[in-house]
């Protein structure tokens, strides 16, 4: 999916950044797809019924197309990430989204040098 | 530490879009201290070990990449050259295809795709045992499905052992005539300059030099690179060279993070990151169509070796900046049956036998994945890896030779092996080509170091 030049300069903030990187374990969760009413809302439930505290909300709306960022901390989460997964490919599937989710590490290690 | 949502996005697509993937992480294991001059005492040892090792890799394999949402699409295993093991063991065919036997059963019970390290250091002599481990190499490799071997014909330091080479191109045919499709001879390379530490099989092997455990990554991503050199169809080449470096770049930090993780997880020492551009049979992930957007118009047209020279070149660095554990092969592989734009260029007739030799002399790993036709005899077997072989001795680099006597069938034919191993177009070489020359045997002495022009 492409990226618009739009999104130059948008970026995630974490309430405290260096903290957050430090002692949360920070995932990113990306959506993309159609726009419809309550993507927003039902990844909203998914991550609290799981205990994940959603950290910031990067979202654009490109000519229909819903492009959402997401950080979220799962050190307190009560499931592991395949749980987690799961979870978000069945709300991806009911959608007809794309979702993923990350440790947000290995966009550091990616792109930071 | 911000990531904006670019970077985030840049990322994910790698994954989804154009299969960017952990192509593999080994398990070195090192097996010298199993030994004994009883078989099933050894392999007994060995089977524990590798079992055990063999699902912890798994497990945490398995968790890293549910955390980072990069497949690790194989888990393999590479063992201490087994010619070693072999060395105190009665001089038995049967003990060689035993400890072949223990090294797949092994494998299976813990889920491992491949395990390598059937082989032998023999770029200057044989010791009996390497003698039997060749011997058994065609009952080994065609009565297993996991394991995979290679030798060391050849070293800059040494030169070409021409006695073993002669001795091999009997045992490929011998291995094609015993496995269906020759499929045996899909799992084993030979090669000059081995590194110790590759990730990637059929070479793989945990190296004399090695500690007790290691454990190496094969990063891949073929389709990434081609997708950013796609979208710069316009700039010059010393632009496109740094256009692939920062893909190379980010992907080699991706594969040292995970390899890095899952080391710690298992608490040994974590080896090499290998950068290779290791295409699929998926399309879209082939390193000919990388070579083909950069304008050639057809792998294997004039205009290609200097594309794959580039390419090459921008992907060491790239890596090299990246990590300071970069080792293995880290090139760019060709092989042809595993990559849908190599298969291309054959049946189109742009790309023949003599222009691939040329093509590896600027890339790793060499004549690769490529069938012959059944009746090429044992001589011209030997002939082509000698060749091959030569080019690394001399270029001081890595070279190997992966062929298949596709039996029965003639230039022209394909052969189908399924899965990762794809389908290989057979090649036209010619029947017989220099049985007196082979069969001087002796040693190709190592190269003189200075005056390298």
């Amino acid at each position: 999916m492409a990226v618009s030049k739009k999104h130059t300069g948008v970026r995630l903030r974490y309430a405290s950044p260096r903290q957050a990187a430090e002692a949360a374990q920070i995932c990113i969760v990306t959506v993309t797809g159609a726009d419809r009413v309550g993507i927003i809302a039902k990844l909203a439930i998914i991550m609290s019924g799981a205990n994940i505290n959603i950290v910031d909300v990067n979202q654009k709306v490109m000519e229909n197309y819903f492009v959402m960022a997401m950080a979220v901390d799962i050190t307190k989460a009560s499931a592991d990430m395949a749980k987690i997964r799961k979870l978000l490919d069945k709300a991806a599937a009911e959608m007809s989204l794309n979702i993923t989710i990350q440790n947000e590490n290995i966009f550091k290690a990616m792109h930071r040098i | 530490m911000r990531i904006s949502v670019e970077e985030v996005f840049e990322t994910v697509r790698m994954t989804l879009d154009h299969h960017f993937d952990i192509r593999t992480v080994t398990l070195g294991i090192n097996l010298k201290d199993c030994m004994d001059r009883r078989v099933d005492k050894l392999a007994g040892r060995m089977r524990k070990r590798i079992v055990e090792k063999g699902k912890l890799l798994n497990k945490f394999a398995d968790f890293v990449e549910q955390k980072y949402g990069i497949p690790i699409t194989n888990r393999r295993i590479a063992v201490t050259p087994v010619a070693l093991l072999l060395e105190p063991l009665p001089r038995k065919i049967s003990a060689a295809v035993k400890i072949a036997k223990t090294l797949d059963s092994a494998a299976k019970e813990a889920d491992i795709d491949f395990i390598g390290g059937f082989g032998a250091m023999v770029q200057k002599g044989m010791t009996a045992a390497d003698e039997i481990l060749i011997e058994s190499i065609p009952q080994a490799l065609s009565g297993t499905q996991r394991v995979c071997g290679f030798l060391n014909l050849a070293s800059t330091a040494a030169g070409v052992n021409m006695n073993a080479v002669a001795k091999f191109g009997h045992t490929l045919k011998k291995l094609a005539a015993r496995s269906k499709n020759g499929i045996g001879c899909t799992k084993i390379a030979v090669f000059a300059n081995v590194p110790e530490d590759n990730p990637f099989m059929a070479g793989a092997h945990h190296g004399i030099g090695e500690p007790d455990f290691s454990l190496n990554i094969g990063i891949s991503g073929p389709g990434v690179v081609r997708d950013v050199v796609s979208q710069n169809p316009d700039c010059d080449l010393t632009k496109l060279s740094e256009v692939i470096k920062r893909t190379v770049f980010k992907i080699t930090r991706a594969g040292e993070l995970i390899g890095r993780e899952i080391a710690e997880l298992m608490k040994i020492d974590f080896g090499i990151v290998d950068i290779s551009l290791a295409s699929t049979t998926s399309a879209g992930d082939s390193v000919a169509d990388i070579i083909e957007a950069m304008g050639v118009r057809r792998m294997g047209l004039p205009g290609s070796t200097a594309a794959l020279a580039l390419l090459m070149d921008a992907v060491k660095k790239g890596g090299a900046m990246a990590s300071g554990n970069v080792g293995g092969l880290s090139g760019t592989f060709i092989p042809i049956s595993e990559d849908a734009g190599m298969i291309r260029a054959v049946r189109d007739g742009t790309l023949n036998l003599e222009k691939l030799e040329a093509l590896t002399s600027v890339c790793s790993v060499g004549l690769d994945m490529f069938a012959v036709p059944g009746n090429t005899d044992a001589e011209t077997l030997s002939a082509i890896i000698a060749d091959e072989l030569s080019i690394g001795v001399i270029n001081n680099k890595t070279t190997g030779v992966r062929v298949i006597p596709a039996i029965g069938r003639k230039a022209g034919g394909i052969v189908h092996f399924g899965g990762l191993l794809g389908s290989a177009p057979v090649m036209k070489v010619a029947k017989t080509a220099s049985p007196e020359f082979i069969n001087r045997k002796g040693r190709i002495p190592s190269p003189v170091q200075a005056l390298r022009n």
